[in-house]
């Protein structure tokens, strides 16, 4: 790092690192200590682990004194097992992720989803996405936490949220079951709908969508003769599924004509990783920083998950999820990607590349909307 | 190393994604492929129509002499290719590099490509039953009899999804620019040479740039092929063949379970068509659809098994260059390896003999490929689970059958080639609806007469035969 990082982000990213150790600190001993921990944790600590979280994890890499996270302790109930005690009474919500088929990863949330949208917000810039104005919801909602937190982000920002459903569930059936005219069909449905909030003059001018529907919106607005930019959209920020240089470079050059797009990581667990501006100058490459210190993403060799590699090196992507509503230390996500270095905004690792991880990409279904 | 870039509408466009196509056996590049994603292809079919134009746009027997002059080039020239040029003898060996065809069957492809642009007039005359080409340049006209007819294209290009592993396949798609019909071609991973070759002597005999497109990709790029044409071709398996079973937009390759069936008027005489029967197995490493998966007799199978498999058996891997090499590489990772695993639980069967076995080994693994040597398989009974099986190398069942059970239990074959001198069962045969191809007398599988439609005839799939009325004034001036 020290090589290709100037002294002025040496420096910020020293502080980053004292912040996350500072926070890592906090959040393990409110998750660990018999008056604010949730039972899973609680629990966790007194049968599985043979070390003292609350004495012996003083800074983040301490974390990796933790056994590696399993997945499926987040499928299956009770999920109250996740609450922190000082939330017991709070209203809570749960958002699910995957469930095609068993039962879903759950996630329990009071208000995690609203802070990391706020956070969020404060990365969108005004004259892309202007405050005031109206936004459209065109993806995944149901059971997921993003369609309240495209919501919220729009209420922050002074906006109104249209919101379109597109159930990802379903089209995975639709998918394996080979009834791809049923799935354009289902896809038409959902454009149809979005076709219709953006020609009814509602003021919308920022969008959440995915890379698969944005490109399908780009299409429908096409056979009408327009463009984006002609129904009024100025941003839009984009997620959900995995974006690649070319398929960036693609929709910036043939449809976007000049209107803002910002490609997001993330998922229930983390929240929302930004992405560094991406344009030709860097051959689209997409490079995502995570909300530190709340998130953490690593980039870790694929034989052990406690090694990061070298910048620009490939290895697996690891998420720390370090919030006060939820503790989860070194998921290993579905995901592989290079290491980034920091930079003056996310003075943090990022990574690049991301993409299936190349040893259950062939069992997954990929990119479906 | 080459970089090939994506084709739009001949444009060529530097994809920020590339693949690598590797050499079977040592693994080395030789050559960058450019990704299109799907959306890219999609967004180009605003220019379809004019694919069809700029066709339409060159006289008939101007467009068929051009087509001859890129049959030559295809088979003679160097041309460009990507960032460089390519001589025949190199698309030979990058063919065979990429694919595991030994290099003398690369050639006999360029040959039976060649054969087909050359003689295209001929070919184009008989699958039409001598429609004038103007009648389907313009979509109607007066027969030659007199009647007014009307054939409309139903798509102003035609899509492809190629394979990877067949470099046999692409005669069927040679016919579409002589139809003045566009082409939007997904080639394989492994073989993108044979659509870029003969895309370049076209391009350099006179064929517009603007009516084809090349889009290698991943996984969006088939569907959005499929999607975006309304008339595609798709090279798979049983299973894309069931998917695209009756959609009339989609016309499905895939296994042939093409057979041999000896009469029982002729079978004591079987020894005279043992050189029918091995040739029809083993030609061309016996990956095509066309190849013998079967052979079926009321009587002396487990002689012809042991003769062919004597012939057969022996057959050694050799290296790729080697002028007698019969056998192409499996160049899957443990694509030989599964496939021999599957063949091999299915000798337990009752009935089932493994013929080949005495001539060693069939699997035969090497550092980065695998090979399987010839197989034959004796079953006494058709019911048998590997009594249909076809695989991508010379592989036959040899299946004892009574004669008047054969139709009944032969399956969906695309080829069958009938040895017997009775006319009542050949006439059966020829009313039989599951078999495509028929051969009636001692002609290989693999013999085709290019004359014929193959696996339904290209005219019809691409022109709708419909009514059109006018005013015998108006046709009159078409002259």
């Amino acid at each position: 790092m020290s090589q290709a990082v100037s002294p002025e982000v040496q420096a910020k990213a020293k502080a980053a690192k004292d912040r996350l150790d500072a926070h890592t600190y906090e959040i393990v001993q409110w998750h660990f200590h018999p008056s604010t921990g949730c039972p899973f944790w609680l629990d966790y600590a007194k049968t599985q682990i043979k070390f003292d979280p609350l004495k012996e994890v003083k800074t983040y890499d301490d974390l990796k004194k933790f056994p590696e996270f399993q997945d499926e302790w987040l499928r299956g109930g009770p999920v109250r097992r996740w609450v922190p005690q000082p939330l017991a009474d709070k209203p809570l919500y749960v958002f699910e992720t995957g469930g095609t088929t068993g039962v879903p990863k759950s996630r329990v949330s009071h208000d995690d989803w609203r802070t990391d949208y706020s956070n969020f917000s404060e990365t969108l810039p005004d004259d892309k996405f202007p405050r005031g104005a109206n936004w459209l919801m065109l993806g995944p909602s149901g059971p997921r936490r993003l369609r309240l937190a495209v919501e919220h982000l729009a209420q922050v920002r002074g906006g109104i949220c249209f919101c379109v459903d597109l159930d990802p569930r379903w089209v995975i059936k639709l998918i394996k079951k080979g009834w791809m005219e049923h799935l354009e069909e289902y896809k038409k449905h959902c454009i149809d709908q979005a076709l219709t909030i953006l020609g009814a003059n509602h003021n919308v001018q920022c969008m959440f969508t995915t890379p698969k529907l944005l490109e399908s919106l780009c299409q429908a607005l096409e056979k009408q003769g327009k463009t984006l930019k002609d129904v009024g959209i100025k941003g839009i920020f984009s997620g959900g599924t995995e974006f690649t240089p070319q398929w960036t470079r693609f929709v910036t050059e043939e449809y976007l004509d000049g209107v803002y797009m910002t490609p997001t990581y993330g998922n229930t667990l983390m929240g929302l990783a930004c992405s560094k501006p991406v344009g030709p100058a860097d051959g689209y490459k997409i490079a995502y920083y995570a909300p530190q210190p709340r998130a953490v993403t690593e980039v870790v060799e694929f034989n052990d998950y406690n090694t990061v590699v070298g910048y620009g090196q490939t290895g697996r992507v690891k998420l720390t999820t370090l919030t006060k509503e939820l503790f989860v230390p070194g998921f290993m996500e579905r995901d592989e990607g290079e290491r980034e270095m920091p930079f003056d905004k996310y003075p943090w690792d990022g990574v690049s590349g991301v993409r299936p991880f190349h040893q259950l990409a062939e069992a997954t279904t990929v990119g479906v909307y | 190393m080459l970089t090939i870039p994506v084709l739009r509408w001949g444009k060529p466009y530097e994809s920020l994604e590339h693949d690598e196509v590797k050499h079977f056996l040592t693994g080395e590049p030789i050559a960058r492929l450019g990704q299109a994603n799907g959306g890219l292809l999609q967004r180009d079919m605003r220019f379809a129509k004019r694919a069809r134009d700029v066709l339409r746009d060159i006289p008939h027997d101007d467009l068929l002499e051009r087509i001859k002059k890129a049959a030559d080039l295809y088979l003679n020239a160097t041309l460009p290719m990507g960032d460089g040029v390519q001589s025949p003898d190199d698309f030979a060996r990058q063919q065979s590099a990429s694919t595991g065809l030994p290099v003398h069957m690369a050639k006999a492809n360029m040959q039976k490509n060649h054969y087909v642009l050359t003689n295209m007039s001929t070919m184009l005359d008989a699958l039409t039953r001598g429609l004038s080409p103007k009648i389907l340049a313009r979509g109607y006209g007066v027969e030659s009899r007199g009647v007014t007819v009307s054939y409309q294209c139903q798509s102003p290009v035609v899509g492809l999804v190629l394979p990877s592993n067949s470099p046999g396949v692409h005669t069927l798609w040679l016919p579409v620019i002589p139809l003045q019909v566009g082409l939007v071609l997904k080639p394989g991973s492994s073989e993108p040479w044979t659509p870029y070759r003969i895309t370049a002597a076209f391009y350099e005999a006179g064929i517009p740039r603007e009516a084809i497109s090349i889009y290698p990709g991943g996984h969006d790029v088939g569907p959005a092929v499929l999607s975006a044409c309304d008339r595609a071709m798709i090279f798979g398996g049983t299973a894309t063949i069931e998917k695209y079973k009756g959609n009339p937009r989609v016309q499905a390759h895939g296994p042939g379970f093409s057979k041999i069936l000896l009469g029982d008027d002729i079978v004591d005489d079987w020894p005279k068509y043992l050189d029918v029967m091995v040739q029809s197995v083993y030609a061309n490493s016996g990956r095509g659809c066309i190849n013998t998966s079967g052979i079926w007799a009321s009587r002396h199978t487990k002689e012809i098994a042991a003769a062919i498999a004597e012939k057969i058996g022996p057959v050694e891997a050799l290296p790729p260059d080697d002028p007698n090499a019969g056998l192409a590489a499996f160049t899957t990772p443990g694509a030989a390896q599964a496939i021999w695993k599957l063949i091999e639980s299915k000798f337990k069967e009752s009935g089932v003999t493994h013929v080949t076995e005495k001539y060693g080994p069939r699997l035969v693994e090497k550092e980065r490929c695998a090979y399987l040597r010839p197989t034959v398989v004796h079953c006494t009974s058709s019911q048998a689970a590997i009594a249909k099986d076809e695989y991508m190398f010379p592989f036959t069942t040899v299946v004892e059958c009574p004669q008047d059970q054969m139709m009944e239990q032969i399956g969906q074959t695309l080829i069958a080639t009938a040895i017997t001198n009775d006319e009542r069962w050949a006439q059966q045969l020829t009313d039989c609806t599951h078999i495509d191809r028929l051969n009636v007398g001692p002609i290989p599988t693999i013999k085709l007469d290019w004359l014929q439609p193959h696996e339904g005839n290209i005219v019809e799939f691409l022109f709708r035969n419909r009514a059109y009325q006018t005013t015998p004034e108006r046709l009159a001036k078409l002259g």
